[in-house]
């Protein structure tokens, strides 16, 4: 039983496209765990979504100018990450802001998509880089994302003090002297260079669900920035593997892996929600944690 | 998705009967455009109004994420054999209640909004793998599909865009109160929650609307960018909603006119969707006026400032408002 268990991984792991997806599915993971504990710090996860879906507009438009979709994906991304900053000076104004540039770029993705698609290409490219598909990852996307997010994880390592005293409390870190609307738009570009390569390699649903279920969940588990941090990085390393895994283990009627990992993600998140409604007393979290709108009136 | 393919039933009976003569209007004769523009003004119409109060909350991404999940259900509906329509309304209404009733921070929902809207998109791809069928019709979902609008899609469309109008006629005053100060609204007496939920509802009515209009990625164009525009032109909740209303129509009636002249190749312009134009249409409009509002707005809120006397004051009873303008003129006076 356990020799034929055993045996049935051996072979799996023969395919290359097994060990892409168990090599790039990690990698992924780290960068936006770690990325993920700031948006949710930061409350931004709908400038983390709009990033990731102007990615798929990104992408398409690649694809009609026959450049590469990782160039398009950046261009795009960054872009967007410029027009998000400069537009919305105030962060309680800066939800619309968001909306009007997400909502254009995928008015230009479907634009793209459908330029590609009368040139007689079929329109499942689009529908690729919305749900990803981390069993066709190749050798190359595994090297480019280990690459960025080496990069990803540097430039990070390198802000990490400011821009937690600026996410934690913007209004003493802008008295302190913390560059804090510039750290703002750094923070946005990073994010768009991170998520752009992520959404290539596993698409748009999974960058988001990894980007924001194991920070928040973590987050809710506890208080310390670098133990949230660690949290944050092991649940995003076992709901990756753990939806591939599960993939592959439910053989008969092999479900999407994408299905596996925003299940799982989404379950913990719930689970953490509901036991830290169980145990802290009510209103305790909202004191020293700050929320939007205590920024916003600054 | 080739749109030749999508099209070729309405293409085919228009030429034939034109035998090739057609003039710019002509195309106004045709059901299949009537429909697409009786269907996508009634959508406008309450994805402004709609709209209007999301913004006002601050609830964009919930704009954003409804749609998704909306496209899950639609999924889900293919997979069961019923209508589209009626799994987009079962999914968006439960998905909507449960954001209301999850998040009561601002933060809080949006990570809420996301997870859910994560989870939902999970299970759209799971029912897409699942149905052995081709799944375009679960894709024209996500797309739009503004000229594949039949009679009764357009009864349909009719029925639930008078239920959300005369919902939100009758709740408007209590809507827009919790809507602008839910603490003041509140102490008042009016029950906020109830009504986030119920207003909720209403917009996952809308959305289920408006998805063959525009599809699911791009609802929130019509939901979010004519609101947007108007609260940078006016700031009376009435002429702004009333504004909102009348973007939001040209925005659709000229992307159907630019969408149909494309589709006849009348003027020479590619077959481009009509959610495109609208798109376009909406940022188009909506960056001047971003960029030059604080011309106007900051004056509005400067006479305004004067006439109340004090803007100690003022600011002082605004400072927990929910509203993005007044934090705006705020700003604005802060600079003078």
């Amino acid at each position: 039983m356990i020799n034929t268990f055993l045996q049935y991984w051996v072979t799996l792991f023969q395919h290359e496209f097994v060990q892409n997806a168990f090599l790039a599915a990690p990698i992924v993971a780290v960068v936006t765990a770690i990325m993920g504990y700031f948006v949710v710090l930061r409350a931004q996860s709908f400038a983390g979504e709009a990033l990731a879906d102007i990615g798929f507009a990104g992408a398409t438009g690649a694809a009609v100018l026959g450049i590469s979709s990782l160039v398009g994906m950046f261009i795009m991304t960054l872009l967007a990450a410029l027009g998000m900053g400069a537009l919305g000076e105030r962060i309680r104004g800066r939800d619309v802001e968001i909306g009007m540039v997400l909502s254009f770029a995928l008015g230009l993705g479907v634009l793209f998509l459908s330029i590609y698609t009368q040139n007689g290409a079929n329109a499942t490219v689009g529908v690729g880089v919305l749900f990803g598909s981390i069993l066709s990852v190749t050798r190359t996307d595994v090297l480019v994302s280990l690459i960025t997010a080496l990069v990803t994880l540097l430039v990070l390592a390198l802000l990490f003090r400011p821009l937690l005293f600026a996410s934690i409390d913007p209004v003493v870190a802008q008295a302190r002297g913390i560059p804090v609307r510039l750290l703002s738009i750094i923070f946005l570009l990073l994010l768009a260079f991170a998520t752009a390569e992520a959404v290539l390699v596993i698409g748009v649903l999974l960058v988001f669900s990894l980007l924001i279920a194991p920070a928040a969940t973590a987050e809710r588990l506890t208080r310390r920035p670098l133990t949230a941090i660690i949290l944050s990085v092991i649940l995003a390393l076992s709901f990756s593997w753990g939806g591939l895994i599960l993939a592959f283990v439910g053989t008969g009627s092999h479900l999407p892996v994408s299905f596996y990992i925003s299940a799982l993600a989404a379950l913990s998140y719930f689970l953490s929600l509901l036991m830290s409604r169980l145990q802290s007393p009510r209103g305790y979290r909202a004191l020293p944690h700050p929320s939007r709108e205590q920024t916003a009136t600054a | 998705m080739l749109l030749e393919q999508k099209y070729s039933g309405v293409l085919t009976t228009i030429q034939e009967e034109h035998k090739g003569n057609l003039d710019m209007f002509d195309f106004l004769t045709y059901t299949a455009i009537q429909n697409a523009l009786v269907a996508g003004s009634l959508a406008a119409v309450i994805a402004a109004i709609v709209g209007y109060f999301l913004v006002v909350r601050g609830m964009t991404f919930t704009a954003h994420a409804l749609p998704n999940v909306g496209f899950a259900g639609a999924a889900a509906a293919v997979l069961l054999g019923l209508e589209p329509v009626v799994g987009l309304l079962v999914f968006t209404i439960s998905a909507a209640v449960a954001i209301g009733l999850l998040g009561k921070q601002l933060r809080e929902r949006d990570i809420a909004v996301g997870i859910v809207m994560a989870f939902a998109l999970g299970l759209g791809v799971l029912f897409i793998s699942l149905y052995q069928g081709y799944a375009e019709r679960v894709y024209s979902i996500l797309y739009g599909n503004i000229l594949g609008i039949n009679q009764t899609d357009v009864l349909v469309t009719t029925v639930l865009s008078a239920v959300t109008i005369s919902l939100l006629f009758i709740l408007f005053r209590p809507l827009l109160f919790s809507s602008l100060d839910p603490t003041v609204a509140e102490t008042r007496g009016i029950p906020v929650r109830l009504l986030t939920i119920t207003f909720l509802t209403l917009v996952a009515i809308t959305i289920s609307i408006s998805v063959q209009v525009v599809g699911a990625l791009l609802i929130f164009t019509l939901l979010i960018g004519p609101p947007a525009t108007a609260m940078r032109i006016v700031q009376r909740p009435l002429w702004t909603i009333l504004i909102a209303i009348l973007l939001g129509v040209c925005y659709t009636w000229l992307g159907i006119f630019l969408a149909a002249n494309g589709l006849f190749g009348i003027s020479g312009t590619d077959m481009w969707p009509a959610s495109v134009y609208i798109t376009s249409l909406s940022f188009g409009v909506y960056l001047p006026i971003r960029l030059l509002s604080p011309l106007w707005i900051g004056r509005k809120a400067r006479r305004h400032a004067t006439n109340l006397k004090s803007e100690e004051v003022l600011s002082q009873e605004r400072s927990n408002n929910d509203d993005r303008l007044v934090y705006e003129a705020k700003g604005v006076l802060e600079v003078f």
